[in-house]
């Protein structure tokens, strides 16, 4: 594909000798919305670590806009506009909000614009807005999850990796952070999302990737995947 | 010479000095969870540093001018060796099993011992520090020596460098996000060895300065100096909170409060005649530690934290 941003190519990741993603292959087009879905164990979470450089691939190429990552440190892989917001937020809990914000734009120095993009992130969530000054470490689930993506988000990225964001929420957090999602899609935000919870998923995706164990095994637009009778079946809890 | 006054002041000084090593083992444990048993002798090797820098100046050199090219020295010796244990002992263990980095530093503790007990010259038996021209001076009852004004100055203006570092500082936010969350620190963009390397860096620094305070009270330095010393700042950091730079400094004066305390005291106790005077201090000290684990295991200012999964 020639507009795609993120491309990989028979990616391998091993943990010692038991290999957690076996061979795939998919793309992320510039300004889409691209999802990952698959049960707990798929290899989800082990694709984006290995994106952004927290784990090393075995095999494989991973090219981002234009750019061989696979062995480029996680410190620097930010530097090239590939943000991640992980599973299970990993907010720095003993810092304040504005100070988690603060650190997600650790390698940018024009303080002007780091300071319109903090204002910029209690628009978009004002309830951080509200709470700049407090630890990190004492907001809801919910909360966390908007400070993770407030964080990824100021770095400026060209893509930002959403790992697992609506995990344990409340279904009216959910809603929020999906709406989010869309907005952030509608602003030209190029995202790759990975999620247990297919249906919301796929509905604001522009095109998904089934993953089970290790392998992708289905994909398409994700349109055609919510229509997929294997995938209603497996992920959607349809008999 | 045995009054309150007096006895409280030699326990600040005592104090200030622990507090300053203990600043090391807190930084590299809140960092990376390791206890770094090398340390003592980081601050041993600054001793040395620093005496040699005025050993190598032209005799008769008054020490006001000669101690603060004695400090660089010292933390030059200190941070280079710290470093290049970082980088060649802990590094490449990062990922091992806790016990490897663990022996590897009581490893390195006895080498740089006997590598300055065999290379140095003289140093198979303690050797002289220079002593500052000054005092002592009286003060309300209390007698201050000069060795003792350069620690309680230094250790101050030590600590507000480092917290002002640490809550300030572009490189101070990216520790404490390092220390918080590895990971998500790369994730950051933190370039998170250089980080660890820089914690070591400091607590090698902190040492070095240590060292000086201990040659000018003691009036020598020696190459076995680094255990007792490390053992008891390691036994501050843990008292304070082991992870916490307040607590380091504060688990270091509450130990030499109490040590000296007990030493001049504690054979006043109606049965406890036999347990005073300096010989006992390292027994009140670890006595102390002991109550703190039982009491309070997080130490003074630490948080319960549950294991990482």
């Amino acid at each position: 594909m020639s507009n795609a941003l993120l491309d990989v190519q028979d990616l391998r990741v091993a943990y010692g000798k038991i290999e957690a993603v076996k061979g795939i292959s998919f793309s992320v087009a510039a300004g889409e919305v691209t999802t990952l879905i698959g049960t707990n164990g798929a290899g989800k979470t082990t694709t984006l670590r290995t994106l952004s450089g927290l784990l090393r691939p075995t095999a494989g190429s991973i090219t981002f806009d234009g750019q061989p990552l696979e062995t480029v440190p996680a410190h620097r892989i930010v530097a090239l506009g590939l943000a991640h917001s992980p599973e299970g937020r990993h907010i720095f809990p003993r810092m304040t909000i504005e100070e988690n914000l603060l650190l997600g734009a650790f390698l940018r120095n024009d303080s002007a614009g780091i300071t319109q993009d903090i204002e910029r992130a209690y628009t978009l969530f004002p309830i951080l807005g509200e709470r700049r000054k407090q630890a990190a470490g004492t907001l809801s689930g919910g909360e966390q999850q908007m400070l993770a993506m407030g964080r990824a988000l100021m770095s400026r990225p060209k893509l930002l990796m959403l790992d697992e964001p609506s995990m344990g929420l409340s279904p009216i957090m959910m809603q929020k952070i999906m709406a989010t999602i869309i907005e952030l899609k509608s602003g030209g935000t190029t995202i790759l999302l990975v999620e247990q919870n297919a249906q919301a998923a796929l509905s604001l995706s522009d095109r998904g990737y089934v993953m089970q164990t290790g392998r992708i095994v289905l994909s398409g637009t994700g349109a055609e995947l919510l229509r997929d009778e294997s995938v209603r079946k497996s992920y959607l809890g349809e008999d | 010479m045995h009054t309150l006054p007096q006895q409280l002041a030699n326990g600040l000084f005592l104090g200030s000095t622990y507090g300053l090593i203990a600043i090391g083992y807190t930084m590299v444990y809140g960092i990376v969870q390791l206890i770094n048993f090398a340390h003592g002798e980081i601050f041993m090797t600054g001793g040395f540093g620093a005496l040699t820098v005025y050993l190598v100046l032209p005799h008769g050199t008054s020490l006001w001018l000669a101690l603060p090219l004695m400090l660089i020295g010292g933390a030059l010796t200190s941070v280079l060796i710290a470093l290049g244990a970082e980088r060649f002992a802990y590094r490449p263990l990062r990922n091992a099993p806790r016990l490897a980095p663990l022996i590897a530093a009581i490893g390195l503790s006895l080498a740089l011992q006997q590598a300055v007990h065999n290379l140095y010259p003289k140093a198979t038996s303690p050797r002289a520090f220079p002593q500052l021209a000054a005092g002592p001076w009286h003060l309300a009852g209390i007698r201050i020596q000069s060795g003792d004004l350069f620690t309680v100055l230094a250790a101050p203006i030590c600590m507000i460098i480092l917290a002002l570092f640490v809550q300030r500082s572009r490189t101070g936010r990216a520790m404490q996000a390092t220390a918080q969350d590895p990971d998500t620190a790369q994730l950051m963009g933190i370039d998170t060895n250089k980080i660890i390397a820089a914690a070591f860096g400091i607590g090698a620094l902190f040492a070095a300065v240590a060292a000086v305070c201990y040659g000018l009270r003691y009036g020598e330095v020696d190459y076995s100096m680094g255990f007792q010393a490390g053992l008891k700042a390691f036994t501050a950091a843990v008292l304070g909170g082991i992870g916490n730079i307040y607590g380091a400094m504060l688990g270091g004066l509450v130990l030499g409060l109490a040590e000296a305390l007990a030493t001049a005291y504690i054979s006043n106790v109606p049965g406890m005649q036999q347990l005073g005077g300096g010989s006992w201090a390292d027994v009140w000290a670890f006595v102390l530690l002991i109550l703190v684990l039982l009491l309070r295991p997080q130490g003074l200012l630490g948080e319960r934290v549950a294991d990482r999964a």
